[in-house]
């Protein structure tokens, strides 16, 4: 496989897991899509259910390769995406 | 130099200190903080009885996490060893949650990197809390303005 043809794999945390009913996913990286932000854009379009778990953005974080990472991020092909609420262990 | 660990398994704090400062005559004191977990929330209605509570982490990215926070910590004071050892999974009020030790020649230094580690542990490791009540119902827990404070009161050292 290409380093361009490698899926992102997209994990989901917490309320985000429950409400969205899946805990991991891979898709290609979408055409036009080139930061964590324009990912969020593309997945709440999905579909309803997408749309409302993604509204809030204040309420979503994100981390790229496991590291807390800024919506401005850019994504390549491969990378390991993740969203969840805001951490609160401890 | 850090003692990182994150399981479901309960921690023993007197255990924990013994391998801490095994060998060594150079420690001065041991900070040490435990975290437990509460029977009662904060609700809208007063507060709410808790049955239970679990704790969900992102296990790539976890220990990681935490090692950079110790590392943080070790660079900010003269630590002679620390320890972190946090649980997930489901747990009972009362049960130990979270265990922070910090050991150094002397307290001041001890017990500041005690407090900065649960500060920034609470706000840069990716856990999430969901409590359950008794009567049934669930809730993940929302993460609170003061625990940002508590860490940003850190972040011009």
């Amino acid at each position: 496989m290409s380093d361009t043809a490698k899926p992102l794999t997209i994990l989901y945390f917490a309320w985000l897991r429950e409400r969205l009913g899946r805990a991991e996913e891979t898709m290609a990286l979408p055409a036009g899509v080139r930061t964590v932000a324009e990912l969020l854009d593309h997945l709440a379009q999905r579909d309803a259910v997408h749309a409302a778990a993604f509204d809030n953005r204040r309420t979503v974080r994100c981390a790229v390769n496991q590291e807390f990472a800024p919506v401005t991020t850019a994504l390549h092909p491969g990378d390991e995406v993740a969203f969840f609420p805001p951490v609160t262990g401890g | 130099m850090a003692t990182i660990r994150v399981q479901q398994a309960d921690f023993d704090v007197s255990q924990e200190i013994a391998a801490l400062t095994a060998g060594r005559t150079d420690i001065g004191g041991i900070g040490c903080f435990v975290g437990t977990v509460r029977d009662s929330a904060p609700g809208q209605l007063g507060s709410a009885p808790i049955s239970a509570m679990t704790l969900e982490h992102y296990p790539a990215m976890t220990e990681r996490a935490i090692a950079r926070i110790t590392a943080e910590a070790e660079r900010r004071w003269s630590l002679l060893g620390c320890t972190v050892i946090h649980r997930v999974g489901r747990l009972t009020p009362g049960a130990n949650i979270v265990l922070v030790l910090a050991a150094s020649a002397h307290r001041q230094a001890a017990l500041d990197a005690t407090a900065f580690l649960i500060d920034w542990l609470k706000t840069k490791a990716p856990f999430w809390k969901r409590e359950e009540f008794a009567d049934g119902s669930g809730e993940w827990v929302e993460a609170r303005e003061t625990d940002d404070a508590a860490a940003a009161r850190w972040q011009g050292d």
